[in-house]
């Protein structure tokens, strides 16, 4: 076997490039444990929450942790933990969206660009050039600036600013697919390059694109808190990450940290294993090819 | 000495014509003017060092490079030009089919053995799943592949069974030519002796006909009953196989013969032969 596929295409996190040697081992699974964990916590926070994430307690106002709240309540007397438990929903719902428009939309783009070479190429990359060059959550908050704050506005946006980062990829593992032998039998078998497209050169370059949108996940988790911290994106009193730690500042002042630092500590180590897992899937790939 | 120019095409010219092929990539000439004839069922072999156009003579024929000039007809069908439709891309895929040199990278590494025969079998011809299931036994046993082999994935085998399958998955379209480009080149020689006594066999049996691309001298003497010598992208001599390679009129073809290593074999007077022909 002589072309290995070009993982070093991918969008990574340099800082974790070092953890890498652990991505197939404890490390990634540790991940893989976590996000399944985060998961479950979004479909079932009404089960697991204490309180009412909005229920309002006035007399325990910025409590500290003690049996009746865990991690303590904020200024409004809101349970910290409960709000966090219902923060997953919005905290992984939005990156949901954002990751499977841009993941869908740049496979379209890149593996069109690839097949058909050419001017085509030369558009559909150029096209990609320009969106890139664009800071996706500026784009965003001008979305929000025209539509009103919200969530559909910034997802749209992110979803078209993550686009090239995922065509640009698919477009280059593509290009090496589709000159293997492989692909070329199936032209000479008279098959359409639709057909080839989706049965045969989709599934074989999948796990690298999986690898992507993965670590793309935890992006677009920390933009859209961003944006929500910012006050753009979810709006008070719903229960989100980024919003959470925009109120948690008051209580910070008055020296409660675990309002805000709570929800942060949750976005970073959802970012991490995010990245943690598309790196490991990269490897899995590099090794399955070499 | 000079290339045998095809006999123009006539109205039911049967076979594989080649007229005046040519091919630029980036301003630069890499196939100029390459014409033969390949009779119906015959075994035609191209010859000449690597870089020389081999394959992309072969990508040509197959469809998968459109000449710059020059035509290809097969059985009096002209096929030069990229293939409109799909009743026109099958029509050539049952024409010409193509083994490609390396078995490690000619399969879908995820479609097992008996799926990737079965589904040129479903594109081509209307079977149902019974006697399509027959056929793919038939055709692997052709090749000496058995049940274990068509259950299995590419990766569980070894370079020689896999190219056995590319040549069941070629055959299954019931082509009439056979295009193979260094088809044994990437394996073992005691292997490649085994496949070129599988292919011997089908084309007895089958009466396809065979264009054999390769640098191997002796593989194209064993295969081929005619053979055609190609040099930086032109012909420079063909002919029947056994005259050329016994008695070549080139002395390019020459240097080629003498380049085989063997008792006697000189490598410094074959550079210095290569340096006086430049
Ligand atoms: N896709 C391509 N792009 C540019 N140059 C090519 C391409 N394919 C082949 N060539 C060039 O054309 C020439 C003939 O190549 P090829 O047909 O592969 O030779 P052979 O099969 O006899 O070794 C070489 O100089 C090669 O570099
Ligand atoms: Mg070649």
């Amino acid at each position: 076997m002589t072309t290995a596929v070009d993982v070093t295409a991918l969008r990574r996190r340099p800082g974790l490039r070092r953890l890498r040697v652990f991505g197939q081992g404890p490390l990634f699974t540790a991940a893989v444990l976590l996000l399944a964990a985060l998961v479950a916590v979004a479909l079932f926070a009404p089960l697991l929450a204490p309180y009412d994430p909005d229920a309002l307690d006035l007399q325990a106002t910025l409590a500290g942790s003690s049996t009746d709240h865990l991690l303590g309540a904020d200024q409004s007397g809101r349970d910290v933990l409960s709000r966090l438990l219902y923060g997953a929903r919005s905290g992984l719902l939005g990156p949901l969206v954002v990751v499977a428009l841009s993941t869908l939309l740049g496979i379209l783009v890149g593996v069109v660009a690839a097949w058909r070479g050419g001017r085509v190429d030369a558009l559909l990359s150029r096209s990609m050039d320009l969106v890139f060059s664009f800071p996706g959550l500026l784009v965003a908050i001008m979305f929000v600036a025209v539509t009103g704050p919200g969530m559909t506005a910034p997802v749209i946006a992110m979803a078209v600013a993550y686009t090239p980062y995922v065509g640009r990829l698919v477009r280059s593992i593509a290009q090496q697919e589709k000159a293997r032998p492989y692909i070329e039998s199936y032209l000479v078998q008279g098959w359409s390059g639709w057909t080839i497209c989706v049965r045969h050169l989709l599934p074989n370059i999948a796990p690298t694109v999986l690898a992507q949108s993965a670590i793309n996940f935890g992006y677009a988790l920390m933009d859209l808190a961003a944006l929500s911290f910012l006050g753009f994106g979810v709006q008070p009193p719903t229960a989100d990450w980024g919003a959470m730690i925009n109120e948690g500042e008051g209580a910070l002042l008055q020296g409660a940290m675990l309002p805000a630092l709570a929800p942060s500590v949750c976005i970073m180590l959802a970012v991490v294993a995010f990245s943690i897992v598309g790196e490991g899937i990269a490897d899995r790939v590099a090794k399955r090819d070499r | 000495m000079t290339a045998v120019t095809a006999v123009p095409e006539t109205t039911g010219a049967s076979g594989l014509v080649v007229d005046g092929l040519r091919k630029e990539f980036g301003g630069r000439a890499a196939v100029e003017g390459v014409s033969f004839t390949l009779r119906p069922g015959g075994s035609l072999g191209i010859v000449g060092e690597s870089g020389c156009g081999k394959t992309t003579t072969a990508r040509m024929l197959v469809g998968l490079e459109t000449p710059d000039a020059g035509t290809v007809h097969l059985g009096g069908r002209d096929r030069s030009a990229r293939a409109r439709g799909r009743a026109e891309r099958l029509a050539r895929a049952r024409e010409i089919q193509m083994v490609f040199q390396d078995p490690y990278l000619s399969l879908d590494p995820r479609i097992s053995v008996s799926a990737c025969i079965e589904e040129v079998l479903r594109l081509h011809f209307p079977l149902d799943a019974p006697a399509r299931r027959r056929r793919v036994a038939e055709l692997l046993d052709q090749v000496g592949l058995g049940e274990r082999e068509a259950a299995a994935l590419p990766r569980r085998l070894s370079g020689g069974q896999r190219q056995r399958v590319a040549i069941a998955r070629a055959l299954a379209a019931r082509p009439q030519v056979l295009i193979l480009d260094e088809a044994v080149a990437a394996l073992d020689v005691s292997i490649q002796a085994q496949i070129l006594d599988l292919l011997a066999g089908i084309r007895r049996d089958e009466g396809i006909g065979f264009l054999f691309v390769s640098h191997d001298l002796a593989v194209v003497r064993h295969i081929t009953d005619e053979v055609v010598v190609l040099r930086a992208g032109a012909i420079v001599e063909s002919g029947p196989t056994t005259s050329v390679l016994t008695s070549p009129e080139h002395p390019y073809t020459r240097l080629l013969l003498d380049s085989v290593p063997r008792p006697g074999w000189d490598p410094a007077r074959i550079s210095a032969g290569r340096r006086a022909l430049a």
